[in-house]
């Protein structure tokens, strides 16, 4: 179990989703697995901000909408590439964030998840009515697979799975040298407490307001590998029912851990699968499970593993303290005799 | 003169259902301080059951908007008691989380039920008056009507009852109504249980003139929220005051600007607001 978190484990995570299509044969296991991926890198920036650094932004699936959207129209209205209008998917979600982040975060705790709801919705609102911009609920169709790069070419299920598979390790490897560097602690110490943060010399305004902005930008460029990779595009996709899965795939993974967006996001969704004849009612059965994991696992997968890990070695440390002093009060036995 | 009349009798239709579905969501607010997301679900199962009640089997308006409001009293007391109840000492994030999953459930449960389709529930009063030169349909005025007596009617609870009072006790202070000798969960179940009836009613009064259909709470939870925020979270009359400015912010740019930008107005309205006086209009001190 100890060599599972070392650099093993996340070799052995990797090649497993190197090798997965080996295992799979079927192009349909390999668009669920491709989406739960898109939807995991979207959940892991959620996590930063909700997670990490305690605001519950309830926004986000809008912010998801405004990458994709980016593409979305860049490729299909103004014939912009595919790649350079993918890369301007995240100055562009930035440039929302920044300003709807700034006024958002002078609000705390439930009043910044009320707020970024109602911004949310605001988001989605516009998408709908904006026809001229969006083209409205008919939606934009017909967005161009990812362009070629070099020999590579993205056109079959196989191709789009390892090109997003490849932005989800980029995304991890991107989040784990994030939070486990001064800035991660940093944002974890505003989650811990914004007054004590603040105290120990941390500028609140600043740093949540990064935290929000690199939690947009996966967003942004999450929406950004949906558009090229489902073609089509809604209003739907700025729902808050979206904020609303994520937040599940956290929850399920586990709340401020690196890897339970992922696991939650591929757990679900594939469970989500099996439900199918469910789709539209999936929520009878999910409602009831995000109850009842908020009350008795709310640390999720991941985070209650790490509990027991805790638990576990300061249970090893204890005993270990107390041998120590039965054999020193054996020794000092021993010194009084002599 | 006339067109001025008829959309302040518009604001005040508009601001007496939000107000009401207000109230709810900051009395529970005031008691147990969880945002409740479901509220708005809350709203939509009164909506339906009272569509059930009417038009299916039959009955009798007032009956219906009666059975409609026991039945979510008794959903919103339940759901006190299995979901909220346990996650009391939890931290600010997971009552939010369970809320969100209580919302879904309901909507879907409601979707199963009933189905996706949109409902038109049709009024016993559809006639239409005249109200100093303004044409106002009877059930507009119905809705005024009723909702101002609503918060007649819960203004002497909370004011002039042993029971309302032991609620604007617990709000005030947890612990002192405790030491008091209050029972914490029973005023939380009460408190559900009032703001279940309230938005049972404001949904049957308003279902006439609306849709009925399983995501019809998710615009009004949101505009609540912004309706309790600018009035202040808990506050009582802060959820009347900012129903009605809403009511009368949508009635006024509905006619005055677009009516397909009008479910903006309120967010419009909040960000703005918010951006300029992040702690309300109406209170004092931070949040």
């Amino acid at each position: 179990m100890q060599m599972l978190e070392g650099r093993l484990g996340w070799l052995l995570l990797f090649s497993v989703g190197l090798l997965f299509p080996l295992a799979t044969g079927n192009d349909y296991h390999l668009t669920v697995m491709t989406t739960a991926y898109i939807y995991a890198i979207a959940a892991i920036g959620l996590n930063l901000i909700t997670g990490y650094t305690g605001q519950f932004n309830l926004a986000h699936a809008g912010f998801m909408a405004i990458g994709a959207y980016t593409v979305g129209i860049l490729t299909v209205d103004h014939q912009v590439p595919f790649w350079i209008a993918f890369a301007l998917a995240g100055p562009v979600t930035a440039a929302f964030g920044i300003p709807l982040g700034w006024v958002s975060l002078r609000l705390k705790g439930h009043y910044f998840s009320i707020f970024t709801l109602c911004v949310g919705y605001i988001l989605f609102l516009v998408i709908e009515k904006w026809e001229g911009l969006t083209h409205g609920t008919v939606g934009l169709i017909g967005i161009p697979a990812p362009s070629p790069m070099g020999p590579m070419t993205f056109d079959s299920p196989l191709s789009l799975y390892y090109l997003v598979f490849a932005f989800l390790c980029v995304g991890i490897w991107v989040m784990r040298r994030i939070v486990n560097s001064l800035l991660g602690r940093t944002f974890m110490a505003i989650r811990n407490g914004d007054e004590l943060a603040e105290a120990l010399g941390i500028r609140l305004a600043r740093d949540k307001l990064l935290a929000f902005l690199i939690s947009v930008l996966y967003a942004g460029w999450a929406g950004a590998l949906y558009a090229g990779f489902i073609r089509f595009l809604g209003p739907g996709l700025a729902d808050t029912h979206h904020t609303f899965d994520m937040t599940m795939y956290m929850l399920v993974g586990g709340l401020g851990t690196l890897l339970g967006p992922l696991f939650g996001s591929l757990i679900v969704s594939w469970i989500t699968q099996y439900m199918q004849p469910l789709q539209e009612y999936r929520f009878v059965v999910f409602g009831p499970i995000l109850i009842l994991l908020v009350i008795f696992v709310p640390n999720g997968i991941v985070g209650s593993y790490l509990a027991r890990q805790a638990r576990k070695s300061s249970l090893t440390a204890s005993r270990a303290v107390a041998g120590n002093s039965k054999s020193n009060e054996k020794r000092e036995a021993s010194d009084a005799q002599d | 003169m006339d067109i001025l009349l008829q959309q302040v009798l518009n604001g005040l239709t508009l601001g007496g259902t939000y107000s009401l579905v207000a109230l709810g969501l900051t009395l529970v607010y005031g008691i147990l301080h969880v945002p409740n997301f479901a509220h708005g679900a809350f709203y939509m199962v009164g909506a339906f059951a009272s569509h059930q009640l009417m038009v299916d089997w039959g009955l009798n308006y007032w009956v219906a908007m009666l059975g409609a409001a026991c039945l979510v009293a008794l959903l919103a007391a339940l759901s006190e008691r299995l979901v909220f109840h346990p996650l009391r000492n939890a931290s600010g994030l997971h009552p939010m989380i369970a809320a969100i999953g209580l919302m879904l459930f309901l909507e879907a449960g409601a979707q199963a039920l009933w189905g996706a389709d949109f409902r038109r529930m049709s009024t016993p009063y559809g006639g239409v008056v005249d109200v100093f030169g303004a044409t106002a349909p009877v059930q507009r005025l119905l809705i005024i009507g009723g909702a101002f007596t609503l918060m007649l009617a819960l203004h002497l609870f909370l004011t002039r009852t042993i029971s309302g009072m032991t609620i604007m006790a617990t709000a005030q202070s947890r612990e002192g109504a405790s030491l008091m000798g209050i029972d914490a969960t029973r005023v939380g179940m009460l408190t559900f249980a009032i703001s279940g009836i309230l938005a049972a009613m404001a949904a049957t009064l308003y279902a006439p003139i609306g849709l009925v259909f399983p995501s019809m709470g998710n615009l009004m939870i949101t505009k609540a929220f912004v309706i309790i925020i600018l009035g202040g979270m808990g506050s009582v009359p802060g959820a009347i005051v900012g129903g009605l400015i809403i009511g009368f912010a949508e009635a006024f740019s509905a006619f005055y600007v677009s009516t397909d930008y009008k479910d903006i107005v309120a967010f419009a309205l909040l960000v703005v607001i918010l951006s300029l006086r992040p702690q309300g209009l109406f209170t004092r001190g931070g949040h």
